[in-house]
């Protein structure tokens, strides 16, 4: 089963460089509440300013936004598809929006999704080198090494990422590959998620005719692109608040290191605006949208809110809601989700981190007075993160809400070296194809 | 009851509309809730069925927009398509035969119209260089019907034909301007007649006919040459001729023997029997041993040179005899 992930990955990456070469990778963010899609079309190489500086577009620049659609999404519910076929349509209304625009054809695509009960598992391995320099044999031996735990029946790796590599007594080295030692020590961090729902995405995406090009947890791609290099570089946590899941990365020298996810979000505040209220889930997502917040002021029990309703009842359908009341409503939700992701990082460890910061971002980050309440719950350090900029993203598509979609981007252009990227030493593997070729002259000749 | 007017405008969180196929599910007008028909045609729901409840493309749809989308077929169809309209609509306009002949017509009559300009029209012949004899032959062989365009003239062609007649060495054929079509002939000059059994030709230098004649007499003063193929040997008689010029009025001619080689004839039917190679070397020979002894002024009938390491004399019979009966005579008086 090992080998056989390992071959798909593979499958993947080599897929990954077919879509480089061709010059045109679609994005695609399966959320619970929209599905967005980007066109990426890449030209080359990101260069550096004159001055060598990174600019103000932080070196991203090897790729270009050419078309972006979003779409209301269907039939996904905590993040995993529970309804395939009018999840196959959501993405193909969007995937047909951005080739639009984007005017080509695209081929390959970049998946990310949140839910599917992610889980993290850290990972070391010790080798003696077998010669003085680590080569990339090396490497792989010592990825190969690690004690992969047991992850229970029908989950899948999704990501296993080398994190920190020690050589001797020299810890923290991002890349030992050409230094010279006798031991070689990694500590990976292995993300595992639920199979049915990688299949259930790949075989939406194979049904739009598309192939797939890489799959990535949208906990992870919303921390790449909404936390600055210096807060991945000193340790901060990513709380993507999205529709039906509320995904958290935590980010250390620039490696996620922990990935979970909650499974309650901005739909949950929805659903009970609209019990509470005795309204639609449309009107609440509206209500919510434009009179939404979580700090009750004195001016809130004055401000009244048509609530609306078309049912002829007059007296129905002039409802009014103060807008303290609708507080009361979500203030409860938020605060709860809150919390959960505060014993979830507490789970992991944060705490112990050097520095505490907390980046919000994510459709759900958008309620006013959020910050504030956040930071009374999760610690002192809260921000608000919207996603990196990127080229040619249009101004629709800047807001938090598309972190995972951007963060999936600028993972597309520059994916990080996972466990499946080196070679697996001989011993383990099945057998070469230039020895199974000779095998298979000597029994036919 | 209270106001319905809220104290505060409602603060908008959204900086942006939704974009792509939400905006049109959004914006899309809200239908009125209106009383159900009693009666409706089956279908005319799938029909009129509005965007709003579901912004998908249809599979077929969906293809068909990434085929479209297609690098190849989109190319086809921006440069393929308009090509083959193009060429189907000219194709079936030259389908029927009568169109294809009006059009031919029409082609036709506009190249007349300029062909016919009196710039390119051409109104005579003028031949230079060529006796009254061969003008006539030569406006005979070229029957142009003047005046004449030039486009219609062939001068390449007139040309050939002209240099086709016998008596013509070389032709130039051009068209003055002023719509002259100027013909320059240089004639062949005679310079040799040859006998044959059917009648007596002249010959130019090189051999090449020139004219017939009734009767040799009518060219006296040309040598003559006789035999099968000697009309391909003339520059060589020619040289054997100049050779024998101090023969003078005594050469009768030259016989081409076995379509091989050349006999002199000489008056009182002498002949020097001249060999393949290099007769005029062997005539050379007979006449330095004539200029010593009067050779041919004796009365010998042939003088054999075809051996070159042996030449040969055959005496008339009488000279034979005469000669015998002196050997016999000085035999019997020793």
């Amino acid at each position: 089963m090992m080998t056989d992930l390992y071959q798909s990955q593979r499958a993947m990456r080599q897929m990954r460089r077919q879509a480089m070469q061709r010059g045109v990778v679609a994005i695609l963010d399966v959320g619970s509440s929209k599905i967005a899609c980007l066109v990426l079309r890449f030209d080359g190489t990101g260069r550096l300013s004159d001055d060598n500086s990174i600019g103000s577009m932080a070196g991203q620049t090897g790729f270009r936004v050419i078309g972006a659609a979003t779409t209301r999404s269907r039939g996904v519910q905590f993040g995993e598809v529970t309804a395939m076929q009018e999840t196959e349509r959501a993405i193909r209304t969007a995937l047909q929006a951005a080739q639009k625009m984007a005017d080509i054809r695209v081929d390959h695509v970049i998946a990310s999704f949140s839910g599917a009960n992610p889980r993290s598992y850290g990972l070391d391995a010790q080798v003696d080198l077998e010669g003085q320099l680590v080569t990339e044999a090396e490497v792989g031996r010592v990825l190969n090494a690690c004690d992969v735990p047991d992850y229970g029946e029908g989950r899948e790796v999704l990501h296993a990422q080398p994190v920190n590599f020690a050589l001797d007594n020299r810890s923290g080295l991002i890349d030992p590959r050409g230094q010279l030692g006798q031991s070689l020590a990694v500590d990976m961090h292995m993300l595992t998620v639920d199979a049915v729902a990688i299949q259930n995405i790949v075989r939406c995406i194979k049904r739009c005719d598309l192939e797939l090009a890489g799959i990535a947890n949208s906990a992870y791609v919303s921390g790449i692109s909404a936390l600055v290099e210096d807060e991945q570089e000193l340790g901060a946590a990513c709380i993507d608040m999205g529709g039906g899941t509320t995904s958290i990365s935590i980010f250390m020298k620039k490696h996620m290191i922990y990935a979970d996810c909650v499974r309650m979000g901005g739909d949950h505040v929805t659903s009970d605006i609209s019990m509470g209220l005795g309204v639609p889930a449309a009107v609440a997502e509206r209500i919510k949208t434009f009179n939404g917040g979580v700090h009750a002021t004195g001016a809130d029990d004055r401000d009244l809110i048509d609530i609306g309703g078309d049912t002829g009842d007059w007296e129905h359908d002039r409802r009014t809601v103060s807008r303290a009341e609708l507080i009361g409503i979500m203030r409860p939700r938020v605060e709860e989700i809150l919390e959960e992701v505060r014993t979830r990082l507490d789970a992991a460890g944060f705490d112990h981190l050097p520095s505490q910061q907390i980046v919000l971002t994510g459709g759900g980050s958008q309620i006013m007075g959020l910050d504030g309440l956040a930071s009374r719950i999760l610690g002192q350090r809260v921000r608000l993160g919207r996603p990196l900029r990127v080229h040619g993203l249009p101004q629709s598509a800047t807001g938090p809400g598309f972190s995972s979609a951007v963060g999936l981007s600028l993972f597309a252009a520059h994916p990080q070296d996972e466990w499946w990227d080196f070679e697996i030493p001989v011993d383990t593997y099945a057998a070469r194809p230039f020895k199974r070729a000779v095998r298979w002259f000597r029994d036919n000749w | 009851m209270r106001p319905l007017t809220a104290t505060r405008a409602p603060v908008i969180h959204r900086p942006k509309a939704v974009a792509g196929p939400d905006a049109d599910f959004a914006a899309a007008p809200r239908p009125e809730p209106k009383a159900e028909p009693k009666l409706r045609l089956r279908g005319a729901r799938m029909f009129g069925r509005d965007r709003q409840s579901d912004p998908a493309p249809s599979r077929l749809s969906y293809r068909f927009q990434r085929w479209m989308l297609t690098p190849g077929i989109r190319r086809g169809l921006k440069i393929g398509l308009p090509v083959l309209a193009v060429v189907g609509l000219i194709g079936g306009y030259f389908a029927s035969e009568e169109r294809r002949d009006a059009v031919a017509a029409y082609i036709a009559d506009i190249k007349t119209s300029i062909q016919e300009r009196p710039e390119f029209m051409v109104n005579l012949m003028a031949i230079d260089g060529a006796g009254t004899a061969l003008s006539e032959d030569i406006r005979e062989v070229v029957p142009l019907d003047f005046p004449l365009s030039s486009w219609d003239l062939d001068a390449e062609q007139i040309r050939d034909t002209i240099t086709g007649l016998d008596p013509v060495k070389s032709a130039t054929v051009r068209i003055r301007p002023g719509g002259i079509l100027q013909v320059d002939v240089v004639e062949r000059q005679p310079i040799i007649v040859w006998r044959t059994r059917n009648g007596v030709e002249l010959l130019d230098e090189t051999g090449a006919h020139v004219d017939r004649v009734a009767a040799r007499s009518h060219h006296a003063n040309l040598p003559l040459i006789a035999g099968k193929g000697a009309d391909m040997h003339v520059p060589e008689a020619l040289q054997i001729l100049t050779t024998a010029r101090s023969l003078g009025e005594r050469v009768r001619g030259l016989v081409r023997v076995g379509e091989r080689r050349w006999d002199l004839v000489l008056d009182r039917n002498q002949r020097i029997m001249l060999p393949t190679e290099r007769p005029a070397r062997a005539l050379e020979r007979v006449l330095a041993v004539n200029e010593v002894q009067d050779l041919l002024e004796r009365d010998v009938a042939v003088v054999d040179m075809r051996l070159g390491q042996r030449p040969t004399i055959r005496m008339n019979k009488t000279a034979s005899e005469d000669w015998w009966n002196t050997k016999v005579d000085v035999s019997s008086g020793q």
